[in-house]
């Protein structure tokens, strides 16, 4: 006998009964919202003190969402936190602000500038906030009890998130050791952890840039305006567009311009870059990221920049 | 088959941003990106096989490579000498991985195309990380198995086969790489694909496409190639965008494993309890008769809620919030199935392990079975017998499993859990063996004894045919 190397067609041939309509596969974004959402489930059902990280930018806006669909018609289950630099875009605070008070969310604030003057980070030379938000971060953690904290991040981000899991165990340092992370199997999520420790929670994992724009524009999410072009005082640094303001940009050589940009993410304003946009509707968005020829952290995070493993090192030290 | 693809085609299928920017222009907002569907998809093998280099053609012939990382990895190539771009930068994240030259972990992988987004599994080849293998596996409805033409099968490709089959992946692919180095030859194909054909139905797996390809010049991986003629089936690109995203649902029985109760406890909604959780499998109708188990109790389903409105019928993988006729005791952990067609329930489990730790497990360890939603206390009570994975044979009186060995196992439970059978049921018949003390994840298992010993007749099985 001689096996064909050929399978039989594996194209589905529809379901003849009349469940066949609503058989129809999920769609990408459906796909994502059910995963999503069984996260934020899961880690309700498993953990005694969750909080959500939220920034104001539109992956945690996108999260916060998603977690308002996954308990609906109760509250959301949690506390939120932002990790505040001190450097904030004006328009994402009021944002965040309002969020809150709509719908009556508890937020607590661990701030970056509380961290310096009490000397536990010390300002960087370079006036970039990034990288000190891991201390104050990880205080706030531990002195609300968290024990599951919600994060933003995306596998397609960065090389070092690609290897993360949608459960992240951190020890009481907080520190992330890549090589010793639980295998994650199936839809069965290993949440057990010591006292101290907490996990770190990922349910936008396999949602790309696109993807959450796609769904800001099918859940239509309002957003803080600066996602949108709009015109801006912005100087040249690092070929990138960065804000002038109260945090020190520009020094003497850089040249104040107008021009018409827009953020494609929201982080501490010193090392944020804005990129030249006319996109004002989440379409145009669309439109714009789906050409782009830059990933979002290329275009825009200077921190990224440093080395081939910069994300990697700052992971490790516990930072989102 | 036979009609050739015209350049347009082929150009909107490689590049979905340039056709969902001219959509977008053409006013069709809304239309083409929201039909896409999701695959899930893995890949195991070795830098030899090319699979690094598949990966990347793959991302970039998709447009899924940026200029910003095409960049990095032009830099990253120069700063060791390298002269040409090693695509496998892309894919190897961590700083060990890159130093080594090897792919440790699994790294998760996106790119689309018009009609269907992917998330691939990129997993290393080598038996020291099976566990890798065998992660990526569990979630993939399809697995890529490489081969070189000039090597054939080698015993890694039986092993890549054996933990597919294993974890249930229903659709194999066989790629049979570096055919430019074969002279692109019919006969060389033909015969890697039979072989590897036979092996894959020993396993279990029916659904097996063979496809003749070079990842380095791009020959049927997502264009089809002149140089094979004698090729007729569809390319890699196209094979990935046709074979089913999921088990239709309807011909599946209903399992709702409850992750959460939710009562508001608000003045609009007073009494309202609701069981929060995603569709296992199945589908789920307002009206149904079901069964809470572990406990038995009857129900009936009286509404499906959504945050963006009631449903009449919903299901799998759809997260949704039921509610029911009676007000039973009903908590995370249960599960709800058809009262007509109820599973077996019980505290005896016969099972397959994959063992995932670095130390071998302990002959009458306690352990935690996570099952679903449900974690009980365990006994590990015996190893039955043990499939070592490098050489495929199964060893029969063991008495523990070390990292990476596949074997049956007996366990016993402290309450009775559903045991619904892993070949039928990929999702509720799945669990993990978790460590009691730090939480250590143990094992990968799978309820049902006889895949191991299937695995293991495979190679006597082809050969005797």
């Amino acid at each position: 006998m001689r096996a064909a190397h050929m399978s039989t067609d594996v194209t589905t041939t529809a379901p003849a009964s009349a469940d066949a309509a609503l058989a129809r596969p999920l769609t990408q974004l459906e796909a994502l919202e059910s995963e999503a959402i069984h996260i934020f489930r899961e880690v309700a059902g498993e953990f005694e003190r969750p909080v959500l990280l939220f920034s104001g930018g539109k992956d945690s806006i996108v999260m916060l969402h998603l977690a308002r669909k996954a308990f609906w018609p109760a509250a959301v289950p949690f506390a939120v936190m932002h990790v505040d630099t001190g450097h904030n875009f004006p328009e994402v605070i009021a944002y965040r602000d309002a969020v809150v008070a709509e719908h009556r969310l508890r937020l607590v604030v661990a701030s970056v500038q509380d961290a310096i003057d009490s000397g536990a980070v010390r300002e960087r030379p370079d006036g970039s906030r990034n990288a000190l938000q891991t201390v104050p971060l990880l205080d706030g953690i531990t002195a609300n009890g968290f024990d599951a904290v919600f994060g933003g991040g995306r596998r397609d981000e960065e090389k070092a998130r690609a290897k993360e899991r949608v459960f992240s165990l951190r020890d009481e340092f907080g520190q992330w050791d890549p090589r010793r992370q639980r295998p994650e199997l199936w839809d069965l999520y290993n949440g057990r952890h010591a006292r101290g420790e907490h996990v770190r929670v990922f349910p936008l994992s396999n949602w790309t840039e696109l993807d959450v724009w796609r769904y800001i524009e099918r859940e239509r999410i309002p957003l803080p305006e600066i996602y949108y072009a709009h015109e801006r005082e912005v100087f040249q640094r690092d070929g990138m567009w960065l804000a002038a303001g109260d945090w020190g940009g520009p020094r003497g050589d850089e040249v104040v311009e107008r021009r018409q940009v827009r953020y494609r993410t929201v982080g501490d304003m010193s090392c944020t870059g804005a990129v030249e946009s006319d996109a004002v509707t989440v379409a145009d968005v669309i439109a714009e990221v789906a050409v782009s020829r830059l990933t979002e952290r290329g275009a825009t995070r200077a921190d990224d920049r440093a080395s081939e493993a910069a994300m990697e090192d700052r992971k490790r030290e516990g930072y989102f | 088959m036979g009609t050739t693809m015209t350049q347009q085609d082929h150009d909107e299928r490689a590049d979905p941003a340039a056709g969902l920017a001219a959509g977008l222009a053409a006013g069709h907002r809304a239309s083409t990106h929201h039909e896409r569907d999701l695959l899930r998809l893995a890949t195991a093998g070795s830098v030899d096989d090319g699979k690094s280099t598949l990966i990347g053609r793959l991302l970039y012939d998709t447009k899924s490579v940026l200029a910003d990382q095409l960049a990095a990895v032009e830099r990253a190539s120069q700063a060791r000498g390298g002269e040409v771009v090693d695509l496998a930068l892309l894919t190897d994240g961590l700083r060990a991985e890159r130093e080594q030259g090897i792919t440790i972990d699994v790294a998760y992988r996106y790119f689309s195309t018009a009609t269907r987004a992917f998330v691939l599994a990129d997993t290393p080849g080598h038996v020291q990380y099976t566990r890798n293998m065998v992660t990526g596996a569990s979630t993939a409805e399809l697995a890529i198995v490489l081969v070189d033409a000039r090597k054939g099968v080698l015993e890694q490709t039986r092993r890549h086969a054996t933990i597919a089959a294993l974890l249930g992946v229903p659709h194999v692919v066989l790629a049979v790489n570096k055919m430019d180095l074969v002279g692109f030859d019919e006969a060389t194909f033909t015969a890697i694909a039979d072989e590897f054909t036979l092996y894959a139905a020993g396993l279990g797996v029916h659904d097996v496409r063979a496809i003749p390809l070079s990842a380095l010049a791009g020959d049927n991986v997502v264009d089809r190639s002149a140089r094979t003629p004698w090729y007729a089936g569809p390319t890699l690109l196209e094979h990935l965008e046709a074979v089913p995203v999921d088990r239709d649902p309807t011909t599946e029985p209903l399992r709702f494993p409850v992750q959460y109760v939710i009562r508001p406890q608000t003045p609009d909604h007073p009494d309202y309890r609701g069981y929060a959780g995603r569709i296992a499998s199945g589908v789920v109708r307002v009206g149904e008769d079901v069964v809470v188990l572990p406990s038995g109790r009857r129900t009936s389903v009286v509404g499906i809620d959504t945050f963006d409105g009631e449903l009449d019928v919903a299901h799998a993988p759809q997260s949704v919030t039921l509610r029911l006729a009676d007000d039973v005791d009903i908590s995370r952990g249960d599960v709800l199935a058809p009262a007509a067609d109820a599973p077996v329930t019980g505290a005896d489990l016969t099972g397959t392990l994959c063992w995932l730790a670095d130390a071998p497990s302990v002959p009458g360890a306690r352990v935690l079975v996570r099952s679903g939603t449900r974690t009980v206390r365990a006994i590990l009570r015996t190893v039955d017998s043990r499939l070592h994975i490098d050489t495929l044979t199964v060893e029969p009186g063991v008495d523990r499993l070390a990292l990476n060995d596949i074997g049956t196992v007996q366990l016993r439970l402290a309450e009775p859990i559903v045991l619904d059978d892993y070949a039928e049921h990929r999702r509720t018949g799945a669990f993990l063996l978790v460590d009691p003390a730090d939480g250590t994840t143990l094992a990968a298992g799978m309820v049902g004894p006889s895949t191991v010993v299937g695995l293991a007749g495979a190679e006597e099985r082809c050969r005797a045919l």
